[in-house]
């Protein structure tokens, strides 16, 4: 097994050091390439001569719509190496079998039947290689009767689920996609789980085998409630804005602030700590007076809180409550959202600022983490920032060990060098 | 035998975020043994005992969150208030591969089962802790649930239509996606272990790992200074990257019904213009990509009406039949109960619960040529093996196994 990691200059190797991972580049395993590669195993990935189709999809690196400067590509093949190969060329499919004769795993998203026409399918490559882990992300798996339906990540999330969970109270308004790929990535981690789980099984059996992965299947068990309420009780959940879609219209959560931007509060006060919390916030931002309910909040604190079981049967326990989500309302409407978030938080009461992407990534915490990690890109005479670990493993850390290949950039090194075994 | 049937798990984790990483390894055999709290009647966990309910019977037993989310688990009870609960917590730790619990940071520090402590019970200990924010840091303190992580970590605002209010999700998506990260942490742990002998202490923070999850559109801004937060976007119903029109979710006949409809090139445009057949589609003017993007409103208004009028399956399937994604938007009884991409899978088991009885699951959306995972046995009820692990795994007698019941210790 080859393993570039291992002379890696600044000190320990990631968990999957010595794994070797042909990956097949598509839109639906790139993150599990990217989740492999970033935990130490020596990712390749294979692209057809000119780059594989999402090297297309922007946005581009300085807006310049060029396959070498794709953020959709960078993003999602960090410290894996490329190769070309046109496996419709009897070249081309001998060379992948020279490739995946030594590997570990190797990872696909084709469309089930595609590489069998090509004779570079699982039974052809696993035939005399029986410690090969085979992981395949298809929309509906590998076999069955929707197996060739075409699907997008919108389709899926869509067809699957997550859609018709997610939107607004006004049902005029379209049941909404969560954005950023979210069917890809729930496809691929459960890729990732289901290739680590087969690697442990081999170290027992000595056998690798083959992993399908739906990522329909992925989606509909991805829905929280809006499955298991179904299952159990034959519930049909409804959307409602910003909130957890229930069978019933709950209060709404989410608060537009002074600044224009929003807060999620979360489940309101019970507890007589968090009451006073909640009057003493009120009182250092003057509002004791202006609140129209703070004697039911001073109710509360003298009672020791409220319980959700007594909201059935006391009348003044249901205001109570209440009283508690409309403070929580009345000061977001009055102070930016970052400070409500801070305020909320430092006196122990559950709330989050609703943040873009760009605002998630430049908080105090993220960088004290270590979350932003910057890549060299040579080409740009620059690094750039990149998001980070997902967790933190200090004995074998994860790490982006490059940025992502150029065209072909280790073809001749891999294929012509000394790394491919005769097997 | 499961592929994870050598693995035993000390499981301290609940709600979703926790308890959905160690179920999935439960289901491919792993021995998973949660721990409760007998004090409390493991309500630290707040999905037991709540609904929804398969019956008219309400209690701690008769969650089905509960149930689906800790199914082929071994449930015990442990004080561990108490010197002999912490003991015995001890021997499970010394004969286990896996400790896992998402707890606020600092709780298990505070009961005295911090890293140190777990180590110098079991050398090699995989520890994974998963909190909202990890153990350390400037909000290491702040309290979160799913839709917070959601909020801060940048996928709710990412989520939504222009003009409006951010949509986010609709449940708690970063309790699936923290439990699955979760899962791939305990794996990683588990093989780096294997090669090395060391264990270590995993610390994820979901809202890291959320953040994880929007990645081209922080490069857009790393690199080009281009933030989310900006004039018509989010518009996440649209494809902007790459570039898609048509591409959107449409009303179709009846109340609250709708279809999803991607084109992911010239090719799949002039299918769906084929489809619909009518002038104002097959019109030369939207023939390139370009030319669509220009008037993607207008576009989307008259798909909107040709589709309003229609059955949100039939419009799917004869699309589909031409070759262009599509799909209806599916209610839950549609996708669980008419759908032939989750019933030939086997998505649904039903798993047998003590005290619900047969219930409806959640499958593993995997399948192992060799190894494939197993679900018959529901959530176990507060304490259900107890006995049992006590007896069987840590050797106490009976004697000694009804005198910890008796003084509260199980």
């Amino acid at each position: 097994m080859t393993s570039e990691g291992s002379d890696e200059l600044d000190g320990l190797a990631g968990p999957l050091e010595g794994l070797k991972v042909v990956e097949l580049a598509s839109e639906h395993a790139a993150l599990a390439g990217k989740m492999l590669g970033d935990l130490g195993a020596d990712v390749i990935v294979v692209e057809p001569p000119g780059g594989h189709a999402s090297r297309g999809y922007g946005p581009f690196a300085d807006d310049v719509d060029d396959p070498e400067r794709s953020l959709w590509w960078w993003n999602y093949n960090t410290s894996k190496r490329g190769v070309v190969l046109d496996l419709t060329t009897d070249d081309g499919a001998e060379q992948l079998r020279r490739l995946v004769a030594d590997a570990d795993i190797v990872l696909e998203g084709e469309v089930p039947g595609t590489l069998a026409a090509l004779g570079v399918d699982h039974p052809d490559l696993r035939a005399d290689h029986e410690q090969l882990i085979w992981v395949s992300v298809t929309a509906f798996g590998r076999e069955g009767t929707r197996a060739h339906e075409p699907a997008t990540d919108l389709t899926l999330l869509a067809g699957g689920g997550p859609a018709w969970s997610c939107g607004y109270d006004d049902h005029s308004l379209p049941p909404v996609r969560g954005g950023g790929n979210q069917a890809f990535h729930i496809g691929s981690t459960w890729a990732v789980m289901g290739a680590l789980t087969a690697v442990l099984a081999r170290e027992v059996t000595g056998r690798g085998q083959h992993v399908d992965v739906s990522m329909h299947a992925a989606c509909n068990v991805t829905t929280e409630m809006g499955t298991y309420g179904y299952l159990a009780a034959q519930e049909t959940v409804l959307r409602q804005t910003g909130r957890h879609a229930m069978p019933t219209i709950s209060m709404p959560t989410q608060m537009r602030c002074a600044d224009g931007r929003y807060v999620t509060t979360g489940f309101p006060p019970r507890s007589q700590r968090d009451f006073e919390s909640l009057l003493e916030w009120i009182e250092t931002l003057g509002y004791r007076d202006e609140f129209p309910e703070t004697m039911l909040l001073d109710l509360a604190i003298e009672r020791g809180g409220v319980s959700i079981a007594e909201m059935s049967t006391d009348d003044l326990a249901r205001d109570i409550f209440g009283a508690g989500r409309e403070a929580l309302n009345f000061i977001a409407e009055r102070i930016p959202a970052e400070e409500f978030f801070v305020g909320g938080q430092t006196r122990g009461l559950a709330c989050g600022v609703v943040a873009s992407p760009e605002e998630a990534f430049e908080t105090e915490h993220i960088k004290a983490r270590g979350f932003q990690v910057e890549v060299e890109h040579e080409q740009l005479g620059r690094a750039v920032r990149y998001p980070g670990a997902p967790f933190l493993m200090p004995a074998s850390p994860w790490r982006i060990s490059r940025r992502a290949p150029l065209v072909g950039e280790h073809t001749d090194q891999i294929l012509d060098g000394e790394e491919l075994s005769e097997r | 035998m499961g592929a994870l049937s050598h693995i035993r798990i000390c499981d301290l984790s609940g709600q979703l975020a926790g308890a959905g990483a160690t179920r999935y390894l439960a289901t491919v055999g792993a021995q998973v043994i949660r721990v409760e709290d007998p004090v409390k009647q493991g309500t630290w966990d707040i999905v037991r005992g709540a609904g929804p309910f398969v019956d008219d019977r309400r209690g701690i037993e008769f969650g089905s969150g509960f149930n689906n989310h800790n199914v082929e688990k071994l449930g015990i009870t442990l004080n561990l208030r108490e010197e002999r609960g912490k003991q015995l917590l001890r021997s499970l730790v010394a004969v286990s591969d896996v400790v896992t619990e998402n707890f606020a940071a600092g709780v298990m520090a505070r009961m005295g089962f911090s890293y140190d402590e777990l180590r110098a019970i079991k050398p090699d200990i995989v520890y994974v802790s998963n909190s909202g924010f990890g153990a350390w840091g400037p909000h290491t303190a702040f309290k979160t649930w799913g839709p917070i992580v959601q909020a801060v970590s940048g996928l709710t605002f990412s989520s939504g239509l222009p003009g409006e209010a951010p949509a986010g999700w609709g449940y708690s998506y970063m309790d699936h996606m923290g439990a699955d990260v979760m899962a791939v942490a305990i794996l990683a742990g588990l093989i780096h272990r294997n090669r090395t002998g060391e264990g270590q202490w995993i610390d994820m923070s979901c809202t890291e790992a959320g953040t994880t999850l929007v990645g081209p559109d922080l490069l857009d801004y790393t690199i080009n200074d281009r933030p989310l937060r900006r004039e018509g976007e989010p518009h996440s119903n649209r494809s902007h990257a790459p570039l898609r029109v048509p591409h959107g979710i449409y009303p179709s006949d009846g109340d609250d019904n709708w279809v999803a409809i991607a084109c992911r090139d010239d090719d799949d445009w002039h299918r769906m213009a084929a489809v619909i057949d009518e002038p104002w589609a097959t019109d030369a003017r939207n023939d390139t990509l370009a030319e669509r993007a220009a008037v993607q409103d207008a576009l989307d208004a008259r798909i909107a009406e040709w589709t309003r009028t229609r059955d949100r399956f039939a419009v799917a399937e004869s699309l589909r039949a031409a070759g262009v994604p599509a799909s209806a938007v599916a209610r839950p009884e549609d996708r669980i109960d008419h759908d032939l991409g989750t019933s030939e899978w086997g998505l649904w088991p039903t798993a047998h619960h003590t005290e619900m009885g047969d219930v409806r699951v959640d499958g593993i959306p995997l399948h192992f040529s060799e190894t494939d995972w197993s679900i018959e046995r529901g959530g176990p009820c507060l304490g259900e093996h107890t006995h049992q692990v006590l007896s069987e795994l840590l050797g106490l007698d009976d004697d000694e196994i009804e005198r910890l019941a008796k003084d509260g210790i199980t």
